[in-house]
């Protein structure tokens, strides 16, 4: 393989139909399709009395109302999806609830109109009769067990576990110096511009259902929905077509529309559409990250950490249709890139009446790297240490590895950091952040940080090279605007010495591709990256062993080269791929472009039968990538900020990165990441906070009041990049999707405690906090 | 109304907004709606030449108005906008969502200040929200649109 792709800043080639205004997104598809709206609770926890929906069919142009008793899964509760041992009482909800609802948001009648505005209307009359019942909010309330979520929950409590490298009780009691802490990072929420939607038409004659998601995993939306309605999986096709951003929520699944909609479709005969809008997105889509830790660490006078104990409260929402994941990431993340010798962490995964949790962009590392810096910061407060210092005396060496932290990971292994160099992160950072500005009111925060990418189990790709001699390849996972059609394509053309340009990529439609999992941690970059060079590899033999016996040649001595295949040392003697497709195929019919060449008939017979025992019809090939293990990526974050004594005004002076993703497939597409990733990071540190009241009101479900920021709030971000490949995958790459979120906080905290004198142990942030913060210090 | 050059007859439902008239009735779905409260700037079209936001108007209210869409910025043959253009060089979108809508700002933007200075570069682009690129791609994309633009 000469490598030409890989590693080029290539530009993108999902960008013009995007830039055009011709993307093709869920909710553009029309089609006459009927359109539907949700009813849902506006108590966070209440008994369901009645429902009457008779006032809303009366509505001109409703066409159906659903309840709970009307969907024949209505009795089932929705699946688990990732069950684990611990989760002793894992609970879901239903499609549409009938008894109970448990949080803001949750579904309780779903209105088929013949257009949106009709259907918004009649929802209104649809009247449900609720008994308000007690609500727990708070994770501590929920530990606290006041009342329950769940009437058969003891305790509130879905999930226990418990897990410890070395003896930390002895460790702790050695030590010449301990501290306690008490931090807490509340929930947030993940906004992609574009909200959830749901389009489907069933084809009775074609006994067909066909679903367009703007989903993270239209295979696995695919496989549920075919086991629902009981038809084999070849006749359910889901298409994730361009999906407005998805950063974790939209791996979820099932929504309650993700059922509703084809459903419907398949009742009413008729194409039927679901277009989320953005006041139910803020309460019926999944979030993440509240957590509330209590830390004991022990430490030397130099502030190395002896012994580390972690016992955290995780916020799970009203159900845990997504397992314990979040707690088991938050749980193998907190040490980070750091030795802790004895380490002991425990969680308890608690129900709250608020929407459910599954992962947002960071997946459980956010909070844990909060944990973790704070930590170590107080460790440099307490002995009077350089906060730098203080880290550099506690990362795993550059020759540690691999490094085996004895905590089980999210797919059940114990982690194991495959490859990396952290004081070449930290050093690096720190000779990029510079000397410190002139200035009152100036604070810096550095953290480095880990993230576990590209969990498994698999992806796999189809590669084929058309008669045309262009190429298409095409992969299960979707794509949110990573890139995917511009990085596969890099890695396939340089398997098949062909043009970038001449590679066309299809993610996310089980029509091409029908095997797969998901994009979500940081695993498409190495999972279907693999796995196209896998399918692209294979191609490129059989191109060989078909021109092979053309060129007279042993195959080992061909090579692929500007879209032909020619012998080494002899450029001229080779024949182009298109030709060689043609010649993969020894069909009967000649229809011109080249296919004579390839029936049975042509002058040059071979002996035996056209297609030989084993061999396939084609130059095409589906390979698959499954990693023994997650490559561990990690980066070194710093800032200087400046915060206004009097307004509180945060500004952030420098912000820099430097990141180690191993192999870069194309730096610009990274580079957009990790800023992205940032500015989600900043927007969930200091600006965005979901303000949820005792009643578990979110009292601002909307963009006027959910202070996601604009360009005025984020700063320009310089980043530079380490490459360390990762072992365990042959590309040498690590994840980068969620990278740039993770240490944002971390480093916000440390810059803002050191700027404004007041300890912090809480995100997010804001000025209102931070005058709250001041106001406490001076009393 | 007039929509990228072609006049089209009002929408009969008078409470029709006109976001959902572009997409829904006239096909043309380039115009994103992204929050329905005016605040994310997906919708946003070139009103008269000046930036609006969709979701907040009334189809009925365009009536005897010029309504430019993303699709009506570069033929489907031609050669992207500056702007667009620009956009692409920068690595300014990822998903495409928010994207017709800060192409559109910022065409109203450089209509106003051909040369625009980094303050208005900032006002410019601060009433359009993007989750996935961080802004920073976008800031670029508008000077290079500047060098790209015909003097």
């Amino acid at each position: 393989m000469t490598t030409r792709w890989f590693g080029a800043r290539v530009q993108r080639v999902e960008d013009d139909r995007l830039l055009r205004g011709n993307g093709h997104f869920t909710d553009d598809i029309g089609e006459g399709a009927l359109e539907s709206y949700l009813v849902r609770s506006p108590f966070a926890h209440a008994r369901i009395k009645s429902i009457d929906v008779s006032a809303a069919l009366a509505v001109p142009g409703v066409v159906a109302v659903y309840v709970s008793a009307d969907l024949p899964f209505g009795d089932k509760d929705l699946p688990i999806l990732i069950p684990h041992p611990n989760l002793t009482h894992g609970r879901t909800q239903r499609c549409l609830a009938s008894e109970v609802v448990r949080y803001v948001g949750e579904a309780v009648a779903f209105v088929v109109a013949e257009n949106r505005y009709i259907a918004e209307d009649a929802a209104d009359l649809v009247e449900v009769d609720y008994e308000p019942l007690p609500v727990v909010i708070t994770p501590e309330a929920s530990a606290r067990a006041e009342h329950l979520v769940h009437d058969d929950v003891p305790g509130n409590v879905a999930a226990e576990l418990l897990q410890e490298v070395g003896d930390v009780e002895a460790a702790l009691a050695a030590a010449p110096h301990r501290k306690r802490l008490l931090l807490r990072f509340e929930r947030g929420a993940a906004c992609p511009m574009e909200g959830r939607a749901v389009w489907a038409r069933w084809s009775q004659p074609e006994h067909r259902l066909t679903v367009y998601d703007s989903t993270q995993s239209p295979t696995s939306i695919r496989g549920g929905l075919a086991v629902l309605f009981g038809l084999p999986e070849s006749d359910v096709d889901v298409i994730a077509p361009d999906v407005g951003g998805g950063f974790g929520p939209k791996i979820m699944l099932f929504y309650s529309d993700e059922l509703l909609v084809p459903f419907a479709a398949m009742q009413l005969g008729r194409p039927v559409k679901w277009t989320e809008d953005r006041q139910e997105h803020f309460t019926a889509v999944n979030q993440e990250r509240g957590q509330v830790h209590e830390v004991e660490v022990g430490f030397d006078d130099d502030g190395r950490v002896l012994a580390l104990s972690d016992d955290f409260i995780h916020d799970g929402g009203a159900y845990t249709p997504y397992g314990i994941i979040l707690p088991i990431i938050t749980a193998a993340q907190v040490p980070g890139p750091y030795r802790i010798p004895n380490y002991r962490v425990r969680f308890r995964d608690v129900y709250t009446n608020a929407t459910a949790t599954s992962p947002y962009r960071g997946a459980g590392r956010p909070h844990a790297c909060f944990v973790m810096e704070r930590t170590l910061d107080a460790i440099a407060a307490e002995l009077s240490l350089d906060r730098v210092d203080v880290r550099r005396r506690n990362l795993i060496a550059s020759d540690q590895f691999p490094y085996n932290l004895g905590i089980i990971w999210q797919d059940g292994n114990i982690v194991v950091y495959d490859s990396g160099n952290y004081p070449a992160l930290v050093e690096r950072a720190v000779e990029m952040l510079g000397p410190r500005p002139e200035g009152d009111h100036i604070g810096m925060g550095l953290s480095p940080y880990v993230e576990g990418t590209g969990v498994g189990p698999y992806e796999g790709a189809h590669v084929q090279v058309l008669v045309s001699g262009k190429v298409v390849a095409a992969t299960g996972i979707p794509n949110q605007g990573q890139a995917h059609a511009t990085v596969w394509a890099q890695i396939v053309a340089d398997q098949l010495g062909v043009d970038v340009a001449d590679v066309e990529v299809t993610s996310g439609d089980t029509r091409r591709f029908q095997w797969g999992v998901g994009t979500f941690a940081s695993r498409a970059a190495i999972m279907a990256g693999n796995a196209m060079a896998v399918a692209a590899g294979m191609v490129a033999d059989k191109a060989k062993h078909v021109a092979a016996e053309h060129l007279e040649a042993n195959p080992e001595d061909l090579e692929l080269v500007d879209g032909r295949v020619r012998v080494k040392g002899s450029p001229d003697r080779g024949i182009p791929l298109a030709a060689v497709a043609v010649l993969a195929n020894p069909m009967r019919y000649a229809f011109g472009g080249g296919t004579e060449a390839a029936t049975q008939f042509t002058p040059k017979a071979r002996p035996g039968p056209p297609l030989a025992e084993g061999e396939q019809p084609g130059l095409e090939a589906t390979g698959y990538f499954s990693p023994v293990g997650s490559a561990w990526a990690a980066g070194c974050h710093a800032a200087y900020v400046r915060v206004d004594p009097k307004t509180f005004r945060l500004e952030v002076l420098k912000y820099v990165v430097v990141h180690d993703c191993g192999r870069l497939i194309n730096p610009m597409v990274v580079e957009g990441q990790i800023e992205g990733g940032v500015a989600q990071g900043i927007g969930g540190a200091f600006y965005e906070r979901l303000a949820y009241d005792v009643d578990g009101q979110l009292r601002n479900a909307s963009f006027m009041e959910f202070l996601m920021p604009y360009a005025t709030e984020i700063p320009a971000i310089e980043i530079d990049h380490i490459e360390t490949p990762s072992p365990l995958n042959p590309l040498g790459i690590k994840g980068a999707g969620e990278a740039g979120v993770i240490p944002v906080g971390a480093v916000l905290a440390s810059a803002i405690e050191e700027a404004l004198g007041v300890p912090i142990s809480e995100m997010p942030l804001s000025p209102l906090k931070l005058y709250e913060l001041s106001q406490a210090r001076t009393r | 109304m007039k929509v990228n050059g072609v006049a089209h007859p009002a929408p009969g439902d008078p409470r029709r907004l006109l976001s959902d008239h572009l997409r829904h009735d006239l096909g043309l779905t380039g115009t994103h709606v992204g929050c329905e409260h005016g605040v994310c700037g997906c919708c946003t079209v070139l009103f008269d030449g000046a930036p609006i936001r969709s979701c907040l108007m009334l189809a009925v209210q365009a009536e005897g108005h010029e309504v430019t869409t993303i699709e009506g910025l570069a033929a489907p043959d031609a050669p992207l906008h500056p702007v667009q253009q620009a956009f692409h060089e920068c690595h300014a979108l990822q998903c495409g969502f928010c994207t017709p809508g800060f192409v559109l700002s910022v065409v109203g933007l450089l209509n106003q200040h051909p040369s625009p200075t980094a303050q208005e570069v900032e006002e410019g682009i601060s009433g359009n929200l993007c989750r996935c690129t961080g802004y920073a791609s976008i800031r670029r994309a508008v000077l290079r649109a500047v060098e790209l633009s015909p003097k």
